[in-house]
């Protein structure tokens, strides 16, 4: 039977894991190699890394850090952040990444996102939405893609580009509530359901999580076939196994191997 | 021992051959493994690795591309009888014929189309992708001494598509994903896996190490 995903997401500046991953003694909690290391150790079923470097020019050293945690790792690792080109795909699968996260790049052009999975495979092309609720209260829940953070409106409509990106060839789609990254409050689950009901290919939920109540929830009730989360791993407040066997407990199938 | 990993510029291969090398110490071997796109590194192999990722036709007409590629796996595989281990696609190759957007000739060396995958249950999605266990249909080298069934290891899939073989007998083992997924198939000294053993972790290194070691 296939197994429920837990997913922590680390997010590398310049090379270096932004506040570091606390939960072990590492000799260099910045070093997204050890970070991933220990990550890996601790059962995480994928990895991702989400690239935050403002200037593109910089890539090089996030490669190294891609080639070095393939290197070492036996696991799945999605790269994502300032994806814009099919050579940029090309370099990062080449440095080891198993699978590329697209954002902005395909709000900006759809054709991107069929390029690139013509290129490289579905399989590897997840194509990654930052949502925010625009309805009011008591009006039919919507959401539409914001950029830059958050901050900047596209007045698309969720729902229907996660529907043409995957009729495009995305393979996985990794939703963020806008609203709850950051809160602890638990991601937006009518959203996760919405559009988990609305792709056939599997949803990563992502943005809120402060307890693991709330990844038992992204699953059973959002309909999310993975959970990514960071911080509440990243700080120690639960290990990767923890989460794993409270989901498991709470009946999600989870892969629990020694 | 000379082990081949035919790159014909099928996705990285950096970390299977990192698997390789682990996996090799980890049995005690003493490996000499090579990422290579040489007819004449591949003829000299003792073992042959096909990896794949993308599109069955795709995969073809990225290994044909390389002049002589085709030909010195063919002779290695085939003549010599050196053991082949496909990965993903890889193994996918080993078919009659792919299904994929188009129809495009295998190897023909497990009998079978490489269809897409069709779960019983519509809210499983596609592609079949994560952790799933195995379940063993005829015991094999390549799995010695790893724990398979529900409560076994797991193996890492990402794919739309699979092997459907025709002769039961070449199956060593399946995924259940809404219905039978080929994981492993074996025909003679010619294996291959649906699933990423460079990616599966303590399962995927055991495979490995297994089939350093395979004597068929």
């Amino acid at each position: 039977m296939l197994k429920a995903r837990v997913i922590p997401c680390l997010d590398v500046k310049d090379g270096r894991v932004v506040k570091g991953v606390q939960f072990v003694d590492l000799i260099d909690a910045g070093d997204p190699v050890e970070a991933a290391l220990a990550y890996d150790a601790a059962g995480a079923d994928e990895l991702c890394f989400l690239d935050i470097t403002a200037s593109h020019e910089d890539r090089g050293i996030l490669l190294d850090a891609v080639t070095r945690t393939a290197e070492h790792c036996f696991m799945p690792l999605t790269v994502g952040g300032g994806v814009r080109t099919v050579e940029d795909i090309r370099v990062l699968l080449r440095a080891g990444a198993d699978k590329v996260s697209i954002n902005t790049a395909a709000v900006k052009d759809r054709a991107f996102v069929k390029a690139a999975a013509e290129k490289y495979g579905d399989q590897c092309i997840v194509v990654a939405i930052d949502a925010k609720r625009v309805s009011a209260d008591g009006e039919p829940l919507r959401w539409e893609i914001f950029t830059h953070g958050g901050r900047q409106s596209t007045g698309i409509d969720v729902l229907e580009f996660a529907e043409e990106v995957v009729s495009l060839g995305a393979g996985e789609i990794l939703l963020t509530s806008m609203d709850r990254d950051g809160t602890k409050a638990g991601y937006d689950i009518a959203l996760t359901r919405a559009v988990a009901d609305s792709v056939h290919v599997p949803v990563i939920a992502s943005g809120g999580v402060g307890d693991l109540d709330h990844l038992v929830a992204g699953i059973r009730d959002g309909g999310a076939t993975a959970v990514l989360a960071a911080s509440i791993f990243h700080f120690g407040q639960h290990t990767i196994r923890e989460a794993k066997e409270y989901m498991a407990e709470a009946g999600i199938p989870m892969r629990l191997d020694p | 021992m000379r082990v081949a990993i035919l790159d014909y510029g099928s996705g990285n291969l950096r970390s299977a051959e990192k698997a390789f090398e682990r996996a090799a110490r980890e049995h005690d071997i003493r490996a000499d493994i090579r990422v290579t796109d040489d007819p004449e590194i591949v003829r000299v192999s003792d073992r042959v690795v096909l990896p794949g990722v993308g599109a069955f036709a795709d995969c073809k007409r990225g290994l044909e591309r390389v002049p002589g590629l085709r030909e010195a796996l063919m002779e290695t595989v085939e003549q010599k009888g050196r053991p082949f281990l496909g990965i993903c696609v890889g193994m996918q190759l080993m078919a009659d014929f792919g299904r994929e957007y188009e129809v495009a000739e295998g190897f023909g060396w497990i009998s079978g189309d490489v269809v897409r995958l069709e779960p019983s249950d519509p809210d499983l999605k596609i592609p079949h992708m994560g952790w799933n266990t195995l379940r063993v249909l005829s015991d094999h080298a390549l799995l010695k001494g790893i724990e398979t069934g529900d409560g076994g290891l797991h193996a890492y899939f990402v794919h739309s598509y699979h092997l459907g073989a025709k002769n039961r007998g070449d199956v060593v083992a399946e995924a259940d994903y809404g219905g039978p997924v080929t994981a492993i198939v074996a025909h003679e000294n010619r294996a291959g896996t649906q699933f990423h053993p460079e990616k599966s972790q303590k399962l995927g290194l055991a495979l490995i190490g297994n089939f350093l070691e395979w004597a068929p």
